[in-house]
C-alpha cells in the first residue's frame, strides 16, 4: 500500500465513521463535533484529489461557520432530542430496510460502473498549469457567468426570506440615536442654579 | 461574448433587475406602503415580458455555450408562466391587503421565483437547471410561510422546505451520477453519450433525477407535501403554487427527458407512465374524502399532473404538444377556480369548507354558473375546454402505444368527476346552509367570469394555441 492510498483510506474511514457517529450520538453537541470531524476528513480527501481550494472552502465555510452555528443552535434552542429520537425509533426498522435496499442497488450500479464511449472528448480539459484558485476564477467569471449570477440571486432570495419571516418592527423599544447623542449640547441639557441656603427651588 | 449571450436572456435580466431595483425603492421609501403599487407593477411587467417574448422570439438561440436555450418550447412555457403569475398577483392584491399580508417583498419574491422558472424551462445544462429550480423553490418556501403568525402557514413553509431540500438532494445525486457517466452536464453532451444505450449507473441517475422532478410537479408517490402546503399557505399563494410553478416544473421535466435523454425514450417512458397512473388514481380517490376546498384542489392538481405526465409518457412530439395544451388549459381553469375560492367569505373572513357552498346558486346564480362551468371543465366533461385537454393527452398516449395508460386515464377521470360534481351538487341541490358574503372583489369576479367564458368559447379553436404548442413541441423533440 502506497502512502497515498494509506492517506486516502484514513480520511475515507474517518469521514464515514464521523458521519455515523453524528447520527447515533446521544448528545447533540457531540453530534455536531463528529460532524466537524467528518467535514475535516472530507477536506483531507479533497486535498488528496488536488483540489486544495475546495478543501479550504470546506474548512472555512462548513467548519468555521456552519458547524459552529449548528453548535450554537443546538446549545441555545430547547429541543427535546430524546423525544425526537423516540419518534425516530418507531420508524427505524422501515428506514433501515429502505436504506439497505438502496445501498444494495447502488452497489449493483456502481459495481458495474462504466463511462460512456468518447467520454474523454466531453470532459472539460485541464486548465494547463494554473493553480485551483486561478482556474476557478477563470471559469466562474467567464464560462459559468450565468450560474454565478443565478447563485447570487438565490442568496438574495435567502436574505429577503430571512428578513420577511423573522424581522419584526417593534415600536415599544428604545433605540440608540447616535446623532441625537452627538448633538447634545451641555449648555441646553444642563442648567446651573444657585440654590440659596434655606430656600428651595 | 457575454454581451451577445445576455441579449438572448434579456427578459430574465430585465425581470431580475426590476426585482432588485423595486426592492431597493421600497426599502428606502414607505416599505409596505409601496406593496399595492409593486404588485400591480410586477404583474404589468409580467404581461409586458410575455408580449415581448411572444413577438420578439425567433428560432432557436443558444447562450453561454449551450447552458441556456431559447426556443419555441421555452417561449411557450414562459408566456404561460408569466401570464398566469400576472393573473394570480392581480387576484391576490385585495385579499392580502385586507388581511395585512401584503408585504412589499411578496410581489418581488414572486418575480424572482418567475426568473427561476424562466431559467428552468430554458435550461440546457444540469447546473443551470438546478440553479433555476433552487431560485424558484427558495422563493416559494418563503411565500408559503408568509402568514408567519399562523401555525399552519409556518408549518406549510417548513414542511415544503424540508421535503423540497430532500428532493433537491435526490435530484443532485441523480445529476452527479449522470455527469459521472456522460462526463458533461450539458444536455447536448448527455444525449451524445447515450447514443448507444444507457449503462445501469446512468439509469440510476435518471431515476433519481425523475424522482426530484416528480416531487416538484407533485406527482404521486412524491405528492405528500401538496395537501398540507396548499391548505396552510395563504390562499393567493396556493393559487400561485397551483399554476406557474407546475408549468415550469412540467416544462423542465419535458426538456430533460427529451433534450438530454431523448435517445433512451424506452428507459424513462415506463417511469413516467408509472408516475402518471399513480398520480391520476391517487388524486381522484384521495380527493373524495376532503371537506376543505384547498385540500381538494391539491388532490385535483395531483390528478391533473398525472394527466399531463401521460402526454409526456407517450415520448413523441405529439405527446409534448398535448402536455403543453393540457398545462395551458389547466392553468386557465385553476386561475378561475381560485378566483372563486378567494371570493368565498363569511363576515369578511375566508371560508374554505365545501359545505359552506350549500345552495350557493340561489343567492349568486351567475357566480355559481361560472363555477359550474369550471368544475365541469376540471372534471373533463365534454363540451368544456377541459375535455379537449384530456382528449389530447389520451390520444397521445394511445398513439404512443400506451393504450393501457389511456384506459386507466379514462377510468381515473370518471372517478375524479365524482368530487367535482359533489361541489356542483352542494351549490345546486343541497340543503340551505349559512350564507356566504354576497359581494366579490371586481378583479376576482372578472377573472372568474373570463376563465369560465374561455372554457366555453375556447371549444371553437382553443384560441389557436394548438399550432403554437405543435411548433413548440417540434423544436423539443427531433
Amino acid at each position: 500500500m502506497t502512502v497515498f492510498a494509506f492517506i486516502f483510506y484514513l480520511f475515507a474511514v474517518t469521514t464515514i465513521a464521523g458521519g455515523l457517529m453524528t447520527v447515533v450520538s446521544r448528545n447533540p453537541v457531540h453530534s455536531v463535533l463528529w460532524l466537524i470531524l467528518s467535514f475535516l476528513s472530507a477536506a483531507g480527501l479533497f486535498v488528496t484529489l488536488g483540489a486544495e481550494f475546495v478543501a479550504m472552502l470546506l474548512i472555512i465555510v462548513y467548519v468555521g461557520a456552519v458547524a459552529v452555528l449548528f453548535l450554537f443552535v443546538v446549545m441555545m434552542l430547547d429541543v427535546d432530542f430524546a423525544e425526537l429520537k423516540a419518534e425516530m425509533a418507531r420508524y427505524m426498522p422501515l428506514a433501515l430496510l429502505i436504506g439497505v435496499v438502496i445501498l444494495m442497488q447502488l452497489a449493483l450500479a456502481l459495481g458495474v460502473w462504466g463511462f460512456s464511449d468518447g467520454v474523454e472528448g466531453r470532459v472539460a480539459a485541464p486548465q494547463g498549469d494554473l493553480e485551483n484558485t486561478a482556474a476557478l476564477g477563470l471559469l466562474i467569471y467567464d464560462k459559468y457567468f450565468l450560474l454565478f449570477q443565478l447563485a447570487g440571486l438565490i442568496l438574495l432570495v435567502a436574505m429577503i426570506g430571512a428578513i420577511v419571516l423573522t424581522l419584526r418592527h417593534r415600536v415599544d423599544i428604545k433605540r440608540q440615536n447616535v446623532l441625537a447623542q452627538m448633538y447634545r449640547d451641555p449648555a441646553k441639557a444642563m442648567e446651573l442654579r444657585d440654590v440659596k441656603p434655606g430656600q428651595g427651588l | 461574448m457575454i454581451g451577445a449571450d445576455i441579449q438572448i436572456l434579456m427578459p430574465e435580466v430585465v425581470l431580475a433587475i426590476y426585482a432588485m431595483g423595486a426592492l431597493m425603492a421600497a426599502v428606502y421609501t414607505t416599505k409596505d406602503g409601496m406593496a399595492p403599487l409593486l404588485t400591480w407593477a410586477t404583474s404589468g411587467l409580467f404581461v409586458l415580458l410575455a408580449v415581448w417574448i411572444g413577438i420578439n422570439g425567433q428560432g432557436t438561440n443558444v447562450a453561454f455555450g449551450g447552458m441556456f436555450v431559447d426556443d419555441a418550447f421555452a417561449r411557450f412555457a414562459k408566456i404561460t408562466i408569466l401570464l398566469s403569475a400576472a393573473a394570480v398577483l392581480l387576484m391576490s392584491e385585495a385579499y392580502m391587503q385586507r388581511r395585512g399580508l401584503l408585504r412589499f417583498e411578496y410581489p418581488l419574491l414572486v418575480a424572482l421565483a418567475v426568473v427561476g422558472m424562466m431559467v428552468m424551462v430554458s435550461a440546457g445544462d444540469l447546473m443551470a437547471l438546478y440553479m433555476g429550480l433552487e431560485l424558484q423553490s427558495l422563493s416559494l418556501y418563503v411565500v408559503a410561510a408568509l402568514r408567519r403568525d399562523s401555525v399552519k402557514s409556518t408549518e406549510a413553509g417548513l414542511k415544503y422546505f424540508v421535503l423540497g431540500a430532500l428532493s433537491s438532494g435526490l435530484l443532485l445525486y441523480g445529476a452527479s451520477l449522470t455527469y459521472g457517466f456522460a462526463g458533461t452536464t450539458l444536455f447536448s453532451g448527455i444525449i451524445a453519450a447515450t447514443a448507444d444505450g444507457a449503462s445501469l449507473g446512468l439509469l440510476f441517475g435518471l431515476v433519481f433525477l425523475l424522482a426530484g422532478f416528480a416531487f416538484k410537479v407533485s406527482a404521486a408517490p412524491f405528492h405528500m407535501w401538496t395537501p398540507d402546503v396548499y391548505e396552510g399557505s395563504p390562499t393567493p399563494v396556493t393559487a400561485f403554487f397551483a399554476t406557474a410553478p407546475k408549468v415550469a416544473a412540467m416544462g423542465l421535466f419535458a426538456r430533460v427527458v427529451h433534450d438530454a435523454f431523448g435517445g433512451i425514450v424506452g428507459d424513462w417512458q415506463q417511469i413516467v407512465a408509472f408516475l402518471s397512473v399513480v398520480s391520476m388514481f391517487l388524486g381522484a380517490i384521495a380527493a373524495i374524502g376532503q371537506t376543505d376546498i384547498k385540500r381538494l384542489m391539491a388532490y385535483s392538481s395531483i390528478a391533473h399532473m398525472g394527466f399531463a405526465l401521460m402526454g409526456l409518457a407517450a415520448g413523441t412530439a405529439f405527446g409534448v404538444q398535448a402536455m403543453l395544451i393540457y398545462m395551458a388549459i389547466y392553468v386557465t381553469m385553476n386561475v378561475g377556480t381560485f378566483a372563486f375560492i378567494l371570493g368565498m367569505e363569511r363576515d369578511g373572513r375566508p371560508v374554505t369548507n365545501i359545505e359552506s357552498l350549500r345552495m350557493y346558486s340561489k343567492r349568486q346564480p351567475l357566480r355559481a354558473l361560472a363555477m359550474l362551468v369550471l368544475l365541469f371543465s376540471l372534471a373533463g366533461v365534454p363540451p368544456m375546454v377541459g375535455f379537449f385537454g384530456k382528449f389530447y393527452v389520451l390520444r397521445a398516449a394511445y398513439e404512443g402505444g400506451l393504450a393501457w395508460l389511456a384506459v386507466a386515464g379514462v377510468i381515473a377521470s370518471v372517478i375524479g368527476a365524482f368530487y367535482y360534481l359533489r361541489i356542483v351538487y352542494y351549490m345546486y341541490f343541497g340543503e340551505e346552509g349559512e350564507a356566504l358574503d354576497g359581494k366579490m372583489n371586481p378583479v376576482l369576479w372578472t377573472f372568474l367570469m373570463a376563465s369560465a367564458l374561455i372554457m366555453v368559447v375556447g371549444v371553437v379553436n382553443l384560441f389557436g394555441i394548438e399550432p403554437m404548442a405543435a411548433a413548440a413541441a417540434a423544436t423539443l423533440v427531433q
